[in-house]
C-alpha cells in the first residue's frame, strides 16, 4: 500500500473488486455510508424547513419596514444584525458555537444541533432571496388588490407571494442544494453524516479512493435529483407565462 | 357621494418636496361622470388616487358617502369595495386565469360564494364581448381585452363609482375604442365616474362635467360644450389648442 501516491494508480483498477469489497462489504462497513445518508439527509431537511420559515419570517419584517420606517424598528434592528452576524461568519464556527457552547448545558442530541445551526444559517440566505422576490413584484399589483378592498395581508397571500414565489424558485432552488453541501461539515461536532461516514472507512481501509468518490457521486446524484424536481415545479409555476 | 375639502398632496423626494396638489375643492354626485384634463404632472393622477387612499392626503378632507376617509379610524378596505378602480397599465393578476382574477376579491371578501361570483364574472365577461377568454391568462391577452378585464373585475365588486387613470393611455391606437364602447355603456347605466383621460372626444361624449387641472389646481370646471367650445381659462385655451 503505498500512501503517499497522489494520483489514482492504474493497478487501482485491476483490484477494484476487492477493494470496493473492502470499502462497503466487509464487517457491513457501508452502514457508515447509509447511517450517515440518512444523518445528511435529515439534517438538511429539517434545516431547510427552519430556513424557509425564518427566512420568510425575517423578509416579512424587512420589507414591512421598508414601505413604512415608523413600523416595527425594534424587530428590524434585530433581523439586522442577525443577517450581519450569519453572514459574516463561517457556517462550520457557527456549528461549533451551537454545540459547543449554547447547546452545552442541555441534553439535546448533536443532529439537533446542526439542525439548528445550519437552519439558523440557511435562514438568513433565504431571508435576502424572499425579500427581492417579494420586492421584484410590480407596485401595480399591490394597488390592484387594495383598490379592489383586499387588506395589506389578503394582497400579500393572494397577489403577491405567488409572483415572488416564481420570481426566486431558482435562488432558493440552489440555496437548498448549497445548504446540503454544507452539511458536510457536520463532522466537526462529531456528527456521523454521509462524508464523515466515508471518512471512517477510509481511515479503516487506507483506501482513500473508493469510499470518497462513492460519497461524491452520492451528493452527486442527490443533487440531480433535487435540481430535476426544481425544474418541475418551476415549470408548474410558470404556467401563466404561456402564450 | 365624494366630497373633496381643500385637499393638498406633498410628495417628499431626495430633491425636497414637490406639492403635487395645491389645494383642491370638489364635490361629485352620485351618478355624475366627471371627466379630468390637463397635462402631464399637473396632479390629476394624484388626485384621483387620493379619492381612494392609494395616496395619503397631506392635509385636508376626502368624504365618501357621508363618511371622511382620509382619517385613522376609517375602515378604508370597506369603502374601497365601493370604489372600484381602473389603473392605465391593466394591473391584472398574472398569475390567475381571467376568471380567477374577476372572482378573487368578492370570494376573498366573502360578498360571495364562488359559485355565484364565476356566475356573475360569467356574465359580465359576456357584457364586453369576452366570454372565451375566461380560462385565459393575461399575458395570452390584447392591451384592450386586458383593461375590459379589469373593468370588469372591478365591476365585479358592485362599486358604487369607477375611478379610472388614464385607461386608454397605454393601448394601441385601434384599441382605444373597445375600451371608450365599455366605459360608455356603464356611463349609460347611470354609474358614477370619475375619469383622468386624454381623450376629449369621450370627454365632450359622456361627461357631465369637465375638470381641467394644471400645476395642483382646477384652473376650469364646465359642462363639456362650455369647456371645449368656450373656454375662459388661457391656459386651458392654450390646452386646448393643442390636444383638439
Amino acid at each position: 500500500m503505498n500512501l503517499s501516491m497522489g494520483v489514482l494508480p492504474l493497478s487501482y483498477f485491476s483490484q477494484l473488486p476487492q477493494k470496493f469489497y473492502d470499502a462497503f462489504i466487509e464487517k457491513d462497513r457501508y452502514l457508515n455510508i447509509t447511517n450517515g445518508l440518512g444523518n445528511t439527509l435529515l439534517i438538511t431537511f429539517f434545516a431547510v424547513i427552519i430556513g424557509i420559515i425564518l427566512g420568510t419570517a425575517i423578509a416579512l419584517v424587512k420589507v414591512y419596514h421598508s414601505n413604512n420606517k415608523k413600523k416595527l424598528k425594534i424587530l428590524n434592528g434585530i433581523c439586522s444584525v442577525y443577517l450581519t452576524v450569519i453572514r459574516g461568519t463561517p457556517v462550520v464556527v457557527q456549528l461549533m458555537i451551537m454545540w459547543y457552547i449554547i447547546l452545552q448545558p442541555t441534553n439535546l442530541d448533536r443532529i439537533v444541533a446542526a439542525i439548528l445551526a445550519f437552519g439558523i444559517n440557511s435562514g438568513a440566505y433565504v431571508a435576502e432571496v424572499i425579500r427581492s422576490g417579494i420586492q421584484s413584484v410590480d407596485k401595480g399589483q399591490i394597488e390592484a388588490g387594495r383598490s379592489l378592498g383586499l387588506n395589506q395581508r389578503d394582497t400579500m397571500i393572494k397577489i403577491v407571494f405567488p409572483q415572488a414565489l416564481k420570481n426566486v424558485l431558482p435562488a432558493i432552488g440552489n440555496e437548498f442544494i448549497a445548504l446540503l453541501k454544507e452539511t458536510s461539515v457536520a463532522g466537526y461536532i462529531a456528527i456521523q453524516d454521509l462524508t464523515k461516514g466515508g471518512d471512517i472507512i477510509r481511515s479503516i481501509t487506507y483506501d482513500p479512493y473508493t469510499p470518497l468518490l462513492i460519497v461524491a457521486l452520492t451528493y452527486l446524484l442527490i443533487v440531480l435529483g433535487l435540481t430535476s424536481l426544481l425544474n418541475k415545479f418551476e415549470r408548474r409555476l410558470s404556467r401563466s407565462d404561456y402564450r | 357621494m365624494i366630497t373633496v375639502k381643500n385637499l393638498h398632496k406633498t410628495f417628499n423626494t431626495i430633491n425636497g418636496e414637490i406639492n403635487v396638489l395645491k389645494g383642491i375643492d370638489q364635490e361629485i354626485e352620485k351618478g355624475e361622470k366627471v371627466v379630468i384634463v390637463g397635462p402631464s404632472g399637473s396632479g390629476k393622477s394624484t388626485f384621483l388616487r387620493c379619492l381612494n387612499l392609494l395616496e395619503q392626503p397631506t392635509s385636508g378632507e376626502v368624504w365618501f358617502e357621508g363618511t371622511q376617509i382620509n382619517v385613522p379610524d376609517c375602515d378604508i378596505n370597506k369603502l374601497r369595495q365601493k370604489m372600484g378602480m381602473v389603473f392605465q397599465h391593466f394591473n391584472l393578476f398574472p398569475h390567475l386565469t381571467v376568471l380567477q382574477n374577476i372572482t378573487l376579491a368578492p370570494v376573498m371578501l366573502k360578498l360571495k360564494t364562488q359559485k355565484e361570483a364565476e356566475e356573475q364574472a360569467v356574465h359580465l365577461l359576456e357584457r364586453v364581448g369576452l366570454a372565451d377568454k375566461a380560462s385565459a391568462y393575461p399575458v395570452q391577452l390584447s392591451g384592450g381585452q386586458k383593461q375590459r378585464i379589469a373593468i370588469v373585475r372591478a365591476l365585479a365588486m358592485n362599486p358604487d363609482v369607477m375611478l379610472f387613470d388614464e385607461p386608454t393611455s397605454a393601448l394601441d391606437p385601434e384599441m382605444v375604442d373597445e375600451v371608450l364602447q365599455v366605459m360608455k355603456e356603464l356611463a349609460n347605466e347611470g354609474m358614477t365616474m370619475v375619469v383622468v383621460t386624454h381623450e376629449m372626444g369621450f370627454a365632450r361624449e359622456v361627461a357631465n362635467r369637465v375638470l381641467f387641472m394644471d400645476d395642483g389646481r382646477v384652473l376650469e370646471e364646465a359642462a363639456p360644450d362650455d369647456f371645449f367650445n368656450n373656454p375662459q381659462n388661457p391656459r386651458l385655451q392654450d390646452f386646448l389648442s393643442k390636444v383638439l
